[in-house]
């Protein structure tokens, strides 16, 4: 007897605000008409993923004390484009990034029940927290947090929230007319919540979802980071696309579980990747440099060594040789609203000039191979094959596709890779279940024992 | 009656979405679907039907407390903003409003929700302005003891103004793509909106860009001094109660006197006046009807506004009658049940006011702004430039 094969999982990762993403390109379309989202959305449900992935951001970026302008700039709200895009799709899991720290409990868990059950159990929620005034200049609440307690307050978070989406029983809503009985009695329970970070007292205005709890996502890579995901997530989103360094995030993250009695198939890891195809492996890779020189323009180049530098580099040409002049470590924070830390910039400079000085290569060249995440590169079946080989061998449960087009970047995988997973059995030809957690092979929370919430019951 | 052959200013009308309709027994009557209450498919099917009478917007209340007044046994509601961008894809030429306080959310989050709904449904999207001083809510948030009416509204106030400026944040033609120079946005036309007030200091520029409307528009609901002035000052659309059409008439007058005082142009304003409906065939089934009603849940139907029991004919001489004067600019129609009114509204009501020439056969064109005769405002940031 052998045991089945285990199921990759795949979402479709809308293109987001950075280098990533190429808008100028031909082929580029809309970051922010409908269009772009719906097309991508049913395209990865016609191809069975299992989920399509929104990202967020709450404070354009700013480089050189300007608004960074040479990538995409601006984005829709997620949550309405997730609601939207539940009219126009039937099964695909919608997700999206949430900041914790410039919301409410009460708000967010009314907001993911409520998109829970307009798209009958398909929501999902990238949970991310963050310490950042700069961010926080949008705000009149929230802002800056000390970095140790973000994941204290995004427990206590989802803690509450918990709480909210399980103070409605699942069968509360009987709706007897002739009773005059909307809710079972008993079965929607008033919440009560002291915290330090939140207090929180009252009727939650909003039915249990399909799912119970939305499906929770987490992105920490830290050691509390993993921690957090171990104790609260359902799907990790991780950094750690390479086989080896797959491995070792996964074994690391999947035995956190015990210590908080759950057990690995509780918990997914799905890096965030990129695929290029061609006829051939030469193609291929042919592709993948073209592609990187498009997301990798000059301007691009200096202004992301200019990060190190912590100095304007305008006058520099990104085809030439490395900046001479030392990094000024006093101005680390030039560029704001994005998540890359330089520790030790004169360190970075010099390895930097030695690898291009050994290699002949530019600034731009540069910038392209320190700033190149690998991702699957080749004909169809070397990526079907390495996708597979990742999952059978535990390096991950599947991946976030990451295009670099909008909206279309990625059709050819969808069209030539998920049907040789689904030829040799390690990816869904039909959904099998209606809601997210079906498609993640995750068990739908029961409620909790109502006994740790006050116990009045609204309608007596 | 006489009724003009065509009319310069056309009769508005919108419908109240909320609940299972305006009785608080509506879900008890046959028909209402109550077990799909929070059903998307439900809400989309009401909207086709608004849609297939040519109706100006459906507003969809909200609140982040349970069914607050309780005179209802009915429980449980969904985030309108989110309910809004669901109806959006599949709709057309109707206008989107959800409710969506300031009391308790951010500006910024308000402002990049609507522009969305805006984005995603091609320029439908309205913004019914809500605040809270309900002690529950405040408990909700861990805010201590509610903000008094006075200054919920002034706060709102306030968040409006950092709303609309965060909608103009973005000139219309910020994106560029320019692939000489590789930048994506003409930086000088993102701008920072530095709002530093009493309640909310906002940076901006938006993350989301313009919405096609460039201001989607406001409603505001009067119901007091401070929300008269507030609505004088910001709203587009106005809902006002009135039980009698002179007591419209002067509410809508009063409301443009002060608009104008405010340095607006009157005629920018849309005076709705709330209608809660109860229709049948005759006056003695309308009549019917409402008994059940009252019958069932045990409660007296307190309406504040235009209430009719009657027939759809009755409803149509009633609207011409208080149109025709100037009382109102239109109805928001409250039905008392959602599944029985709305069709007598849209299969009965609209096809009369037509062919009074009261009330459009087409829709205008793609946006709200376009139904409600509303030109899109110059972005205040280009107007400087």
């Amino acid at each position: 007897m052998t045991t089945p094969r285990k199921q990759v999982h795949l979402g479709a990762h809308f293109p987001g605000v950075n280098n990533t993403t190429v808008w100028s390109d031909p082929r580029s379309g809309s970051q922010i008409d409908f269009a772009s989202f719906e097309h991508l959305a049913r395209r990865a449900e016609a191809a069975h993923l299992d989920f399509f992935f929104l990202a967020e951001g709450l404070r354009l970026r700013e480089h050189k004390g300007q608004i960074h302008d040479l990538d995409v700039v601006g984005r829709p709200d997620t949550l309405p484009v997730l609601a939207a895009l539940a009219a126009v799709t039937d099964r695909i899991g919608l997700a999206g990034t949430i900041n914790t720290t410039f919301n409410e409990p009460w708000e967010l868990a009314r907001q993911f029940a409520t998109l829970d059950l307009l798209s009958g159990g398909r929501a999902a929620w990238n949970l991310v927290t963050s310490s950042d005034a700069f961010t926080g200049e949008n705000f009149r609440r929230g802002g800056f947090l000390p970095h140790e307690q973000r994941y204290e307050r995004a427990a206590e978070l989802v803690q509450v929230a918990r709480a909210l989406w399980d103070s409605w029983d699942d069968d509360a809503v009987v709706a007897h007319a002739r009773t005059g009985q909307f809710v079972r009695p008993g079965s929607v329970r008033e919440v009560r919540h002291e915290g330090p970070h939140f207090q929180v007292r009252g009727e939650f205005t909003t039915p249990r979802g399909p799912q119970g709890h939305p499906v929770l996502f987490q992105a920490g890579d830290s050691a509390d980071g993993r921690d957090f995901a171990a104790a609260t997530a359902d799907v990790v989103f991780s950094a750690h696309s390479t086989f080896e360094a797959g491995k070792a995030f996964f074994a690391d993250v999947k035995g956190r579980l015990a210590a908080h009695r759950r057990t690995p198939d509780q918990l997914l890891i799905l890096p965030a990747t990129t695929v290029v195809l061609g006829a051939t492996a030469q193609e291929a890779a042919e592709r993948s440099h073209e592609i990187r020189l498009q997301q990798v323009p000059g301007p691009t180049a200096i202004a992301f060594l200019e990060q190190v530098w912590g100095r304007d580099l305008t006058d520099h040409d990104p085809e030439g040789p490395l900046p001479r002049i030392e990094p000024d470590v006093e101005n680390l924070d030039i560029t704001r609203g994005r998540v890359r830390h330089v520790k030790d910039p004169r360190a970075i400079a010099g390895a930097w000039r030695a690898q291009a000085d050994a290699n002949g290569w530019s600034i731009r060249r540069l910038v392209i191979e320190v700033t190149s995440r690998g991702g699957f590169v080749g004909t169809a079946t070397q990526v079907a094959d390495a996708i597979d080989r990742h999952v059978q061998e535990d390096a991950s449960d599947g991946f976030i596709l990451v295009p670099h087009l909008t909206p279309a970047g990625l059709d050819d995988v969808f069209d030539q890779v998920v049907p040789l997973l689904q030829e040799r059995g390690s990816f869904r030809t039909e959904y099998a279940g209606t809601t997210l957690r079906d498609h993640l092979g995750l068990t739908r929370p029961a409620p909790r024992n109502t006994r740790s919430y006050a116990d009045r019951a609204l309608v007596g | 009656m006489a009724h003009p052959t065509s009319s310069p200013r056309p009769l508005h009308l919108g419908v109240d979405l909320s609940d299972a309709g305006a009785h608080p027994a509506a879900w008890r009557t046959h028909g209402s679907q109550a077990q799909r209450l929070f059903d998307a498919e439900r809400l989309q099917h009401l909207v086709d039907t608004a849609q297939r009478g040519t109706l100006d917007l459906v507003v969809i209340d909200d609140s982040f407390s349970l069914q607050p007044t309780r005179s209802t046994t009915l429980r449980g509601r969904l985030d309108a903003a989110l309910v809004a961008a669901r109806l959006a894809p599949r709709s057309r030429g109707i206008g989107l409003v959800p409710t969506v306080a300031t009391t308790h959310t951010e500006p910024f989050h308000v402002s990049k929700a609507i522009a969305t709904i805006d984005h995603v449904s091609g320029g439908r999207a309205g913004w019914q302005l809500g605040w809270s001083s309900d002690d529950a809510d405040a408990g909700h948030f861990g805010r201590g003891a509610a903000l008094s009416e006075a200054a919920a509204v002034a706060e709102a106030e306030e968040a409006v103004e950092v709303v609309s400026a965060l909608w103009d944040s973005w000139e219309d033609d910020a994106e560029i793509r320019d692939r000489e120079t590789h930048r994506y946005v003409d930086r000088a036309k993102l701008h920072y909106v530095e709002h530093d007030g009493v309640h909310f200091a906002v940076k901006g520029p938006s993350i989301t860009p313009r919405p096609p409307q460039g201001q989607p528009p406001i409603v505001v609901r009067v119901g007091s001094d401070e929300s008269f002035g507030l609505a004088a000052r910001h709203a587009d659309l106005v809902r006002i109660s009135a039980t009698s059409r002179d007591e419209a008439l002067d509410l809508r007058l009063r409301l443009r006197a002060a608009a104008a005082a405010a340095g607006r142009e009157p005629g920018d304003l849309r005076v709705l006046v709330d209608a809660f409906v109860v229709t049948g065939p005759d006056q003695a089934s309308a009549r019917a009807r409402l008994d059940l009603l009252t019958e069932l849940e045990g409660v007296r139907w307190d309406t504040d506004s235009l209430t009719h029991v009657g027939t759809a004919r009755e409803l149509t001489d009633t609207f011409l009658s208080w149109w025709e004067i100037g009382a109102v600019d239109g109805f928001v129609v409250r039905p008392s049940s959602l599944h029985t009114d709305l069709d007598v509204l849209v299969d009965g009501v609209v096809p009369m006011l037509r062919t009074a020439r009261a009330f459009r056969e087409h829709y205008n064109g793609p946006t709200l702004r376009d139904q409600l005769g509303l030109r899109n405002p110059a972005n205040r940031y280009a107007a400087i430039a």
